[in-house]
């Protein structure tokens, strides 16, 4: 029994090990955090958009402390008149966009990351360019914990990119 | 069973420097996976409008070396990803990216018009030069770079998936390479100068 408990142990160092070679640094953040019932929400942001560009991605992690699965059905953001969730996947070399019509689910005693290259909301009909450094207002609707306000901090066009700490 | 926990640690050390190793020693010319003899029927001929809202086709880029990507402006994160990253790399080439062509080529002509794509790609680096054309001349370069792209419908209006590849083509009007999404800058300027010198 203890041994298997070291075996996996192990494995399980030697994995994070492997990976974190594999992966880019993640520049730390600190985390605004939002609940509704058992719904936490951690460091919502919006990409800040360039010129000319009509959409914005939004991005947050959401846990389900609860032990009932939740969704997150829709919501709205000062600056567009429409909010959508979408999942981005790369599927070998292309990029794969779609519209989750049911919204995002969020697993009892889970948490779902929206994140750049994954989940993100799809802010359209932006009626202001945000930028760098703003604060934006918003809501976001959960099937069963309801409605909740939250404030978007907008992180730089680079951010989540590799390039991102460098602006 | 402690012999056991030996040689599983010793596994686990071998994975994670394995895995180290394949990171840091990753070849430095990404072709297509698997695709090495297609490199060959990649690319053709194309005209289409620039975001200055002048012909281009593609006979004029004949012994220039080029980088070509396929988007669309209301992309908010792969696209707006790879071009600032490229114009980093493009900005870290200093004078040698004048000695080839950037090219972003959208798949979008319902929204991106040549005033439109000029408007969004006053973000990135000059060196970019935005192209479009009717249905027909997208659907032909997108066929020559074995490109795909497809409009899907979403709730308020639609979005595209499409290849997120810079394609780059040698010279002698060849594939010599791509960039993948997010690969480090670093690693697009030698990709870049490769394909400048050669």
């Amino acid at each position: 029994m203890g041994s298997n408990v070291r075996v996996a142990r192990a494995a399980v160092i030697g994995l994070g090990l492997g990976l974190l070679a594999c992966m880019p640094a993640i520049a730390p953040v600190v985390a605004q955090e939002y609940r509704a019932g058992p719904i936490r929400i951690e460091a919502p942001w919006i990409r800040a958009t360039p010129a000319g560009a009509q959409v914005a991605g939004g991005y947050m992690k959401i846990e389900n402390t609860g032990k009932e699965a939740d969704r997150l059905v829709g919501g709205t953001t000062a600056i567009a008149g429409k909010f959508e969730v979408h999942e981005m996947q790369m599927v070998g070399t292309v990029m794969k966009m779609r519209e989750l019509d049911k919204g995002l689910e969020v697993p009892a005693g889970q948490s779902v990351e929206l994140k750049p290259g994954s989940y993100h909301l799809m802010l359209l009909d932006l009626k202001a360019r945000p930028k760098a450094g703003d604060k934006i207002k918003g809501t976001l609707v959960f099937e069963k914990a309801g409605k909740v306000d939250v404030e978007y901090s907008v992180r730089g066009a680079g951010a989540g990119g590799q390039t991102g700490d460098k602006h | 069973m402690k012999r056991i926990r030996i040689v599983v640690w010793i596994a686990v050390a071998a994975f994670a420097l394995a895995a180290g190793a394949a990171y840091l020693l990753r070849p430095n010319i990404g072709m297509l996976p698997g695709q090495l003899p297609l490199a060959a029927g990649i690319g053709g001929p194309f005209e289409l409008t620039t975001h200055e809202g002048k012909r281009l086709s593609s006979s004029e880029l004949a012994g220039t070396p080029f980088a070509l990507f396929f988007g669309f402006t209301n992309c908010p994160d792969v696209c707006p990803t790879t071009m600032l990253e490229l114009s980093n790399a493009i900005k870290a080439l200093g004078p040698e990216a004048d000695r080839m062509r950037f090219f972003f080529v959208s798949v979008d002509p319902e929204r991106d018009t040549p005033e439109q794509l000029k408007l969004y790609l006053s973000n990135f680096d000059p060196h970019i030069t935005g192209l479009v054309g009717t249905q027909e001349e997208i659907a032909v370069v997108a066929k020559a770079y074995r490109a795909i792209y497809e409009k899907v419908p979403t709730k308020d209006g639609f979005t595209y998936n499409h290849t997120a590849l810079v394609y780059l083509m040698g010279r002698d009007g060849r594939l010599a390479g791509t960039i993948n999404y997010q690969e480090s800058v670093d690693t697009q300027v030698k990709k870049l100068r490769r394909v400048i010198g050669g």
